[in-house]
């Protein structure tokens, strides 16, 4: 059983330019083995721009992380296409794709077959490894018994990741919900996504956080926390867990899952240490099969 | 002529949109092979075999949709539905899962194969990943674009374009979204159901009538307010303290308007949503479909939506309200 690796998925939020650059400073110097980097939510947000991302991957990868460039999610216009070409063709780094736009354009280059590309059975995950993906990523809804399930008979050399750690990227949309919510068109929709550095809240009538709107995608409102079954997912052979970024305590959440890892800390202890850094408490459904948000271990 | 693509959740439905104008219908079999398994809907053999001799004599086809995504526990059954679909000699299957359009692609080559709106392809790279690796020869276009992009897309692609025309809504990108499995454990991709009507309670309450998806609160109603089916992107939510549709209203989409610049921009086929709905939708939108698309013809002429026709589509509408969506920029 080789040592679990643990990936910083990409920033799904809009953060100030200088918060990113100081974020990427610290991950340099953390224990995660992967960073994911890219604007993969909305074309519109502009604080970083890709000779800013390409920086700070060298930065991280003279830091001796592996890098993977992430295109975006929900490719519609003509500007998108064009700078998921550029990302695609920057042979420097790896790519992760998230449409099979990109896929297309990754053609035999090594690349990550992401969250969104909806690999859920054997011949799919067979045409991506023809392709040239090298590490797939579980759908967000995939139950352990189904990711066991294509385990076993996935492509000799292709690794896996699961989305262990934070709010879930659940759905996108062309409508910007979050310029909705200020009666504003996406088009002049004030980049409002820059106030809300975890997401906007969206409770039921009842004040209960149901779901955060994060710009055209949607996210869960509860945390999606899996470091309690690390070990199951080690024997499982998965080879890599993302931890998704969020505004405060990220680096505290990649040391505990590290130290599990590790064998300092036992899973069940970690687990109660990161229930505080939860942002709207935690969940774990998706992973027994159950419905997503809730909580069964 | 554009081409008017009606669905079916019945064998009565089918033979509704053939016999009010329909150039093709699309149904699915009684199982989560597909997109709109719910209880009582769809066809087994012997109702797909009707429905296929029913269309063909009259010189029209039916489309199989295959659109929910194979399971890693049994994905065979999927592959088991391509060959039933083919032996029953159906006009195209749709599907949105690569695995899937692989095997149809090898073992029935002679099969005509449509991407499913599942599949989510949003721009022309990703359509023409699908014709290169598998030779798809249509795709249907989630519900996102406005015209600008769709007309740009279709001047990139060597498939025929279906669009939506007609129905219920998605704001979310067909087949990038887990809302539903999220609040009750099923979704469209792995089950073939959004919001499932089993996850569903009414229940009268001092605040109002409110409807629940699993216990989540989705809405509440006074006793003025038409309710509708709880789709949960379709309820009355608290962002802020402001209480608002905060995702979608529950509309209709109804593109009828834009039917003369959909076939001028060389759209090739326009779908009805709605295999949930009854025979009497299928034949009232099926009749005002058809006669608007004979009267847009290659729609260079004067072209007016028919009072009549608006008249027959409100009447079935979701929640009594249409929108353009997405076809429209500012709906985003």
């Amino acid at each position: 059983m080789s040592m679990l690796k643990l990936a910083l998925g990409p920033v799904l939020y809009y953060w100030p330019r200088l918060t990113m650059f100081e974020f990427y400073q610290q991950v340099a110097e953390s224990p995660v083995d992967i960073v994911y980097l890219g604007e993969v939510v909305c074309s519109r947000r502009h604080e970083l721009r890709l000779p800013d991302w390409l920086d700070i991957a060298a930065l991280l990868r003279d830091a001796g992380k592996e890098v993977v460039l992430s295109t975006q999610a929900l490719i519609e216009s003509g500007a998108e296409l064009t700078t998921m070409r550029k990302l695609c063709e920057h042979r420097d780094f790896l790519v992760e794709a998230n449409d099979f736009g990109a896929v297309r354009n990754l053609e035999g280059a090594g690349f990550i077959a992401g969250p969104h590309l909806n690999i859920y059975s054997e011949p799919t995950l067979a045409v991506l490894a023809r392709q040239g993906a090298r590490r797939w990523v579980a759908p967000l809804e995939m139950d352990r018994t189904a990711i066991a399930t294509l385990l076993k008979t996935q492509p000799a050399g292709m690794e896996s990741e699961v989305f262990a750690w934070g709010r879930m990227p659940l759905a996108f949309s062309a409508r910007c919900m979050t310029a909705r919510n200020r009666n504003l068109p996406k088009d002049d929709c004030q980049f409002s996504c820059i106030d809300y550095p975890d997401g906007l809240i969206m409770d039921t009538r009842e004040q209960k956080a149901f779901l955060v709107l994060n710009g055209i995608q949607t996210q869960s409102a509860l945390c999606c926390n899996l470091v309690r079954v690390m070990p199951e997912m080690a024997d499982m052979g998965i080879n890599v867990l993302r931890i998704s970024p969020q505004s405060r305590d990220t680096l505290e959440v990649v040391a505990a899952f590290d130290k599990v890892r590790r064998g300092e800390w036992q899973a069940p202890h970690a687990a109660v240490m990161l229930e505080p850094l939860a942002p709207g408490g935690s969940c774990d459904g998706f992973w027994y099969g159950q419905p997503g948000m809730e909580r069964v271990a | 002529m554009i081409e008017l693509v009606c669905p079916a959740g019945s064998l009565p439905a089918l033979k509704a949109a053939v016999d009010n104008g329909a150039d093709s219908v699309y149904l699915g079999f009684r199982d989560a092979t597909n997109a709109r398994n719910f209880a009582g809907l769809n066809f087994d053999e012997a109702a797909i075999a009707e429905g296929i001799r029913y269309a063909h004599q009259r010189g029209r086809k039916v489309l199989l949709a295959l659109n929910t995504y194979p399971q890693a526990a049994n994905w065979q059954l999927w592959r088991e539905a391509v060959d039933r679909a083919a032996g029953a000699g159906i006009d195209a299957i749709i599907l949105a899962d690569p695995g899937l359009m692989e095997y149809a692609r090898n073992k029935h080559p002679g099969l005509r194969l449509h991407l499913s709106v599942q599949g989510s392809a949003t721009n022309y790279e990703a359509i023409n990943f699908y014709h290169e690796q598998f030779g798809i020869s249509r795709a249907v276009l989630p519900r996102v674009l406005s015209m600008q992009q769709v007309e740009h897309l279709i001047r990139h692609v060597k498939t025929e374009i279906e669009v939506f025309g007609f129905g219920s809504l998605c704001v979310m990108v067909e087949g990038r979204c887990a809302l539903s499995s999220y609040a009750t454990g099923e979704s469209p991709n792995t089950a073939g159901v959004c919001s499932p009507a089993k996850a569903i309670r009414w229940q009268q309450t001092p605040k109002g009538l409110e409807s629940r998806l699993n216990g989540v609160l989705i809405d509440r109603y006074q006793p003025d307010e038409n309710a509708s089916y709880p789709t949960l992107c379709k309820g009355r939510f608290e962002v802020e303290g402001e209480t608002y549709y905060a995702i979608e209203e529950p509309a209709s989409l109804n593109t009828m308007e834009l039917l003369p610049q959909l076939v001028q921009m060389g759209v090739k086929a326009i779908k009805i949503e709605g295999r949930q709905r009854s025979p009497a939708y299928v034949a009232q939108v099926t009749q005002a479909w058809r006669s608007a698309i004979d009267a847009c013809g290659d729609g260079k002429r004067r072209f007016a939506t028919h009072p009549s026709w608006s008249a027959a589509l409100d009447r079935v509408a979701e929640g009594q309200q249409h929108t353009l969506g997405a076809y429209h920029r500012k709906w985003k």
